[in-house]
């Protein structure tokens, strides 16, 4: 009965996940404008960066302030190795075979560097708890944006006189206008395969072992728990993810500048910024952090293009031409009213949806006798 | 007969805090199947005592000897593979995490699938699953806690939670098992199941067990032998009866 349960539940998120990419692969032929499909480039990357820091934030108790920094590395990584296949004359234009397997090529090395750097970056930093592992993993997000600015072959300079930048998008894999739209699977087939890695992850022994961790430490490592083993082992995996969000960056993106991964960035590509979706989100849950990545991102999208602003009154034209101020209130709000994020430890399930809504009406009903039921206790007293 | 080997053996077992001996020329043999008591007035150094037993405390003399092998210079969770599992005074659970959940975590290093099984969801996958979920509530109806295996941990009732912790310390499959105050806050009531339990585990898994205990009639009731100790140094050893009329473990516990 409960393998049946998962067998079924499989099936359906395996049918729901291929329709979401033929759909995202068809995308071009619906007539998807390029500025949707910006959109939807930006908001998988989103998803994959807040679920990767939630691994480590809400499911392994850790706060890393530094997330940014390995989805620079994945972004710089997929970029050069890009235009280091391109200058070697394995492909000449982007579309085709060798193309293809370029592609696979920069994402999954995009990855594991990311996750060799979170490697050698977790070893000494996770030994730190609380306050101090926040501060130097923020002090190595720094590290790692100005390693990278100093590098001859990919610095600010390097990439801005003409190496990568410009050349970034005529020859690499940084798409432009119509390619964003052609291209749109490539990011929701490596966002659905990254939720779902992720998701599969937290629903095993290492899962559990984290969430051990997370609730009591010392308990951990007295139920045979390798606690420093599986604390790097998380962040690694993180740190993965983060990469290959850095992959999707770099293709979504025409340049590449240190300066939109950098800790002091005002956008909302910022560390700090993806721990806010985590907690918002609720740490322990992915559903709540994709959530909260799409609904985050599209927030500040539109402050900054949308026309509901000038709607508002004069007051909060004002307060919304600050936009990390709406966001600082939003956050307090749902910390107030949701001390949790908005889904808690709450994960949805597809399967879970489908059983329950043949049961809705009975539930409503339900619902309305137990109303019923209180309302004539209370008239009776 | 060859002479048994003690599953458990300190030798001159003792730690200093910078100036201050907390323990002492500790020694103690537990032989298999064996229910000692470790008792002491407060800050006598009887959780100093298990954090050594347990690996949390690196001693800095003497040696802990688990069936003739040296465990010294180990971490804590290699100290739970070689065989020593304990519970603690203030109760750790994963609260966040159910019931099940929390003596599936003891099972982990039995576990062997890896990563990639785990993400792919392999046949090892499942087969391991399913064992670990079966092995759980078996362990947890021994406790009586299989109808509570969905509850999350921290809302059981103090006495459930204690049951519950042997029953994670018990999941690690160890041959010695520390419990350090069970007793503690229970009232006569609990305290009688939770001797019932004791007796149940002794005889389903026949592993020793060295106790911590305040409550002197569950002491007197169920040790084969008792250690006690004060200010770090064992003032006297032997069965519950001399314990009790021995003059210096009176003086330890009344003064003079």
């Amino acid at each position: 009965m409960k393998k049946q349960n998962y067998l079924s539940g499989y099936v359906i998120n395996f049918i729901a996940c291929a329709a979401l990419i033929v759909f995202s692969a068809v995308a071009g032929t619906l007539g998807f404008s390029v500025k949707l499909s910006t959109i939807i480039w930006q908001c998988c990357y989103f998803i994959i960066l807040a679920c990767s820091l939630n691994l480590v934030l809400g499911f392994l108790g850790q706060l890393s302030l530094g997330h940014c920094g390995f989805m620079a590395i994945g972004a710089y990584a997929s970029a050069l190795i890009s235009l280091a296949f391109q200058r070697a004359g394995f492909y000449t234009e982007k579309s085709g075979p060798q193309f293809m397997l370029v592609l696979i090529i920069c994402v999954i090395a995009a990855g594991l560097l990311a996750a060799l750097v979170g490697l050698i970056v977790g070893i000494p930093a996770l030994r730190l708890k609380g306050d101090y592992l926040a501060i130097i993993t923020l002090g190595f997000g720094m590290i790692i944006v100005n390693v990278i600015n100093n590098l001859p072959f990919c610095g600010m300079d390097g990439l801005s006189q003409g190496s990568a930048s410009s050349a970034l998008y005529q020859t690499g894999l940084g798409f432009i206008l119509n390619q964003l739209t052609d291209y749109l699977w490539l990011p929701v087939t490596l966002m659905v395969l990254c939720v779902a890695a992720m998701f599969l992850f937290i629903r095993s022994k290492y899962g559990r072992a984290i969430r051990a961790i997370r609730d009591n430490e010392i308990a951990a490592s007295a139920s045979g728990l390798n606690v420093s083993y599986y604390k790097v082992l998380t962040f690694v995996f993180g740190a993965f993810f983060a990469g290959i969000a850095g992959a999707i960056f770099a293709c979504c993106n025409s340049s590449l500048t240190t300066g939109s991964f950098s800790f002091t960035s005002s956008s909302i590509l910022n560390s700090t910024f993806i721990v806010v979706m985590v907690v918002v989100g609720g740490m322990g849950s992915l559903t709540g952090s994709a959530v909260a990545a799409v609904g985050m991102f599209m927030l500040n999208y539109t402050i900054k293009n949308g026309k509901w602003v000038e709607s508002l009154p004069e007051f909060l034209q004002m307060v919304f031409s600050y936009p990390m101020l709406v966001y600082s209130i939003a956050l307090i709000i749902v910390i107030i009213f949701r001390p949790k994020g908005i889904f808690g430890t709450y994960e949805f399930s597809l399967r879970r949806f489908f059983v329950s809504i043949p049961k809705l009406p009975q539930m409503i009903k339900n619902r309305a006798a137990a109303k019923k039921e209180k309302a004539e206790v209370a008239e009776n007293e | 007969m060859s002479e048994r080997i003690p599953v458990l053996k300190t030798e001159h077992l003792g730690i200093t805090f910078g100036g201050l001996r907390a323990v002492s020329d500790f020694n103690i043999e537990i032989y298999e199947g064996e229910l000692i008591g470790l008792i002491g007035p407060n800050g006598a150094g009887k959780t100093t005592v298990f954090n050594l037993l347990t690996g949390v405390y690196q001693p800095t003399e003497g040696s802990v000897y688990l069936c003739g092998e040296k465990l010294n210079g180990r971490k804590i969770h290699q100290f739970v593979d070689a065989g020593i599992a304990r519970t603690f005074q203030n109760i750790r659970l994963f609260s966040q995490m159910t019931v099940a959940e929390n003596v599936k975590v003891a099972f982990s290093k039995d576990i062997k699938y890896g990563m990639l099984s785990s993400i792919f969801r392999s046949p090892a996958y499942w087969k391991t699953e399913r064992e670990i979920e079966e092995k759980a509530m078996n362990l947890l109806s021994i406790f009586k806690l299989e109808g509570k295996a969905g509850y999350l941990a921290s809302a059981l009732p103090y006495g459930e939670q204690r049951k519950l912790e042997i029953a994670r310390a018990l999941a690690t499959n160890m041959k010695v098992l520390l419990l350090d105050e069970p007793a503690a806050g229970m009232n006569p009531t609990e305290t009688a199941e939770l001797l019932e339990c004791i007796n149940i585990i002794r005889e389903r898994f026949g592993v020793a067990i060295l106790l911590i205990e305040h409550d002197m009639s569950l002491v007197m009731n169920i040790c084969e032998r008792i250690q006690v100790i004060n200010f770090g140094q064992t003032i006297a050893r032997g069965l519950p009866e001399e314990i009790a009329s021995n003059p210096e473990v009176i003086e330890a516990y009344l003064g003079k």
